[in-house]
């Protein structure tokens, strides 16, 4: 893997012009995680779902570098019936940014490498991310403007690639009382790819974030992403997770409550079948007074599944009047479905109100036969109560345009 | 009277030491010492083999580090590994032979053997350092055919029950303080209810440190032959010293064919002074194999002492039907740390179990509360409740809950519930608005806290336990 490794990195640093800062600092990243390799299930992080093996027995050969031919953007990709702004990536190159709803003056887009905004010590997947990202861009929302229209990042694999390795990163800065609406969408057309992706946002005063993530596309993929969101005071995260179509997707979040009043949301649905292993890890740190944070997942968990929660409250000495709720469930409609949970409270500051809950089992037969008896079959009366159960997670999204399509687009019924 | 409660408790009182004669093995951990502790206890050729063949495996084992509480360095090789008080040479056949010194020390703990024997009913095996002192009630017991010794006598007289279940539950495989304890074990409780025999009264254990510089290393077995029951109660105690002593017991329940086992633990070791010096390392193996039918198993746990307390009370739910239950309290104040919870393993068919847990910190202490609730494919039908409940008291101290949940049976339910708050003001203005100081108020509302737990206790160590809960926090409001 080494030698790969540094052979493809030298192929990158060719092809792209690199500052000589830049390459050292990217070396250094490099030089991490060839140290640390794949987390595996020895990583306590890792431990419902071993990235290592799922690399070492899907993916043959990884290969770290792919050319980056542009490639033509198919409009038939985008999303129908909303208006909405566009960052296109195709096979990890962007390849189209296009804000025409916007004022151009009230968002600026930076594309120069910037090393104080790399994130140190988080694991070595974002080492890896660091180390060989080619482009990097930041996106900044000027002060009091609210982004009219939502952002669509789409995230297109084409059937051209296989065995590659794809790092996308992209920041968001959010000065103060600005806000924006971002939909990640991923359309995957390849297979056997390992994607890691990082984002980090920094929202200062009064801004709101509201960020949905869409992975509903049967794909063979195996992807990492990485949030990070540092939350200024009275700011407002919001998160929604649908995490459906690749074969093994990592999703984590983490937020950090620096301000007062600031506040996290992070909603998550696995909706799971055929050999899938999915997981969303997050760890909201309260680290000042007033702040609150809410978390739901649930799971539906189909033939051969396996679905992981990790979800981490702490909660400095220093925060005191924290609200920090947790909640995950699950339904698992197979034999050979697994569901994984570990809800952990750390905290230090005695004057907080911190819950979990976390609740696990079959489909209530009660509720089957209640329906049945009204006429519908058991096929449909199953639908009926699943449909319910997701409904649920999407109803807590607070943007009425973005939940209609999440609706739409994951077939609910209301 | 409250004051001088207190301040008679703010003082460990189980903190003196008894001047006693004692034998000890050489220090340090070797093959030597550990056919020394065998010789001296005339065990037989295949238990040190086994203790060998544990310490062998030691040798390559590591000491785990993932836990909350971090501790220095433990040097095995400054440590003894057998102490015993000279009289013991020969054991005492009756309370009458003991050491009179002995008997004193354990009436200032608040256990006087004899009077018990008369009075409470409550049989008592009592562990001094590391032998087993004497065994009240004997007749009784032995009459309705239960076996109630110290395990030493077990292995000379019951070699085949001890041969067939030692290590069972707890296999010499395990991790590293299991096998440490395997590979020294010196001396502990031993208890065989034959089938059909619901034992009279509850047993009892009584541990106590006394000798510096030594290890505890106990090892109790406790059988449940079919539709058995039986009651055991636990409590312990050490002498204030600055050192750390390390205390690394192992207890293996296993419970046959409808019967239940019922083990209750008043933890109360030296916590160490108010900065933290000095204190027990508990860090003990306890896990319960409900390998029959029906058979269930319950373990009670008040935890208030100790520097560092690390365990994890679990069952293994082989048989179908089986119950498993989890009850405990855990109170740390001062620099005290527990890292405590339990295991659930299912693998029966119908199995049930529940988890009740209160932590409650003060000071500047640290408190984990970390459980695995473990549904495998084939335990159809099983169902988990879990309840861990975390009071703080100050923003110096901690309070974190690292609950694992595994879910692979799709006919299975597993709840789980965790909440951490403070006293409210509200609840604290109520009490005082009748009458209630501060302290009594918030002594109120601890014990109403801890009761859905405090009430699964036996009678007498209810009243005792209570007290504690009270004691363990006193200065810490204010």
């Amino acid at each position: 893997m080494e030698k790969q490794l540094r052979t493809d990195f030298k192929k990158i640093i060719e092809s792209s012009n690199f500052s000589e800062k830049e390459i050292i600092t990217k070396e250094k990243y490099l030089n991490k995680f060839i140290q640390n390799g794949f987390p595996g299930k020895k990583n306590e992080d890792w431990k419902f779902l071993d990235l290592n093996q799922a690399i070492k027995s899907n993916i043959e050969n990884l290969d770290y570098f792919n050319e980056n031919l542009p490639n033509e953007v198919d409009p038939k990709i985008y999303v129908d019936g909303l208006e909405h702004n566009k960052i296109v990536f195709i096979n990890g190159r962007i390849e189209k940014i296009d804000f025409k709803y916007e004022e151009s003056d009230k968002l600026e887009i930076k594309d120069q490498f910037d090393s104080d905004s790399l994130l140190n010590d988080v694991n070595s997947l974002v080492d890896l991310n660091s180390a060989l990202t080619n482009k990097y861009y930041k996106f900044q929302v000027k002060k009091h403007y609210t982004v009219k229209k939502p952002v669509i990042i789409y995230s297109l694999t084409t059937s051209k690639i296989s065995s590659k390795n794809i790092n996308i990163r992209l920041d968001f800065d959010l000065e103060s009382n600005s806000s924006i609406k971002i939909i990640d969408y991923s359309i995957d057309k390849s297979e056997n790819n390992f994607v890691n992706i990082v984002y980090n946002f920094n929202l200062e005063k009064d801004a709101i974030l509201k960020k949905y993530k869409l992975d509903k596309e049967e794909n063979n993929n195996i992807k990492y992403s990485y949030n990070n969101i540092n939350l200024d005071t009275n700011s407002v995260a919001e998160n929604f997770i649908l995490s459906s179509g690749s074969r093994f997707i990592k999703n984590e979040i983490n937020c950090n409550l620096n301000g007062k009043y600031s506040s996290a949301f992070v909603n998550g649905i696995f909706n799971l079948d055929n050999n899938k292993n999915h997981e969303i890890r997050t760890s909201i740190n309260h680290l000042n007074e007033n702040t609150k944070s809410y978390q739901l997942i649930k799971s539906v968990l189909g033939e051969n599944t396996k679905s992981a929660y990790q979800g981490k409250i702490f909660v400095k000495s220093n925060a005191q009047k924290t609200d920090g709720y947790q909640l995950s469930k699950a339904i698992l409609l197979s034999d050979n479905s697994e569901f994984n949970a570990k809800p952990e409270l750390e905290i230090y500051a005695d004057d907080v109100k911190c819950s979990h809950g976390s609740a696990s089992g079959s489909l209530n037969q009660e509720s089957i036969f209640y329906i049945m008896s009204r006429g519908l079959n058991y096929k449909e009366a199953k639908e009926l109560l699943i449909n319910g159960f997701l409904l649920d997670v999407v109803e807590k999204i607070t943007d009425n345009e973005i939940k209609n399509l999440i609706k739409n687009i994951m077939g609910l019924k209301e | 009277m409250r004051d001088k409660q207190v301040q008679d408790l703010k003082e460990y009182k189980y903190g003196f030491s008894t001047d006693i004669d004692t034998i000890k093995a050489p220090k340090g951990l070797s093959e030597d010492v550990i056919k020394f502790i065998s010789n001296i206890k005339k065990e037989p050729k295949w238990l040190l083999e086994w203790r060998l063949k544990a310490y062998n495996r030691l040798k390559v084992l590591k000491e785990p580090d993932w836990q909350k509480p971090k501790y220095p360095k433990i040097d095995y090789q400054d440590l003894y590994y057998y102490s015993a008080p000279k009289s013991f040479k020969e054991k005492p056949k009756n309370l009458d032979e003991l050491d009179p010194k002995l008997l004193e020390t354990y009436k200032k703990l608040g256990i006087p053997l004899q009077e018990q024997k008369r009075l409470n009913g409550i049989a008592v095996d009592a562990v001094f350092d590391s032998v087993s002192v004497a065994t009240t009630f004997k007749d009784t017991l032995t009459k309705q055919g239960i076996i109630f010794c110290s395990i030493s006598e077990a292995i000379q007289k019951h070699p085949d029950l001890v041969k067939k279940y030692l290590g069972s539950v707890i296999p010499i495989t395990d991790h590293y303080f299991a096998t440490l304890n395997s590979a020294v074990f010196t001396d502990g409780s031993f208890v065989y209810v034959p089938p059909g025999v619901r034992c009279p009264m509850e047993l009892s254990t009584y541990f106590r440190i006394n000798a510096s510089d030594t290890g505890q290393f106990e090892r109790t077995l406790i059988i449940a032959d079919k539709g058995s029951y039986v009651s055991y109660l636990e409590g312990c105690t050490a002498p204030m010293r600055d050192e750390n002593q390390l205390h690394a017991a192992n207890v293996e329940l296993v419970a046959l064919d409808d019967a239940e086992i019922k083990y209750s633990t008043v933890q109360n070791w030296y916590p160490g002074d108010k900065d933290g010096k000095g204190g027990i390392y508990n860090f003990v193996t306890k896990r319960g194999l409900c390998q029959g039918k029906n058979s269930k198993i319950s373990w009670t746990q008040v935890e208030t002492g100790s520097a560092i307390t690390w365990k994890y009370p679990s069952c293994i739910l082989k048989g179908d039907n089986s119950i498993g239950e989890f009850y405990s309290i855990a109170i740390t104040n001062n620099h005290q740390k527990a890292d405590t919870g339990t295991k659930m393993i299912h693998i029966g068919k119908n199995t049930k179990s529940k988890i009740i847990s209160k932590g409650i910190s003060a000071g500047y202490s640290d408190m984990t509360y970390r459980g695995l609730v473990d549904i495998s494919k084939n335990a159809e039908n099983s169902s988990n409740y879990t309840q861990c409940d975390s009071l703080l008291m100050g923003n110096k101290c901690g309070a974190h809950t690292v609950p694992y949940i595994k879910n692979k049976n799709s006919d299975s339910n597993i709840a789980h519930e965790a909440t951490t708050s403070k006293i409210s003001e509200d609840q604290l203005h109520y009490c005082q608005q009748r009458g209630l100081n501060t302290e009594d108020a918030v002594g109120l509302i601890v014990n109403g806290f801890c009761k859905e737990v405090l009430q699964q206790l036996p009678m007498e160590f209810a009243v005792e336990a209570q007290k504690l809960v009270g004691i363990s926090l006193e200065g810490s409001v204010g």
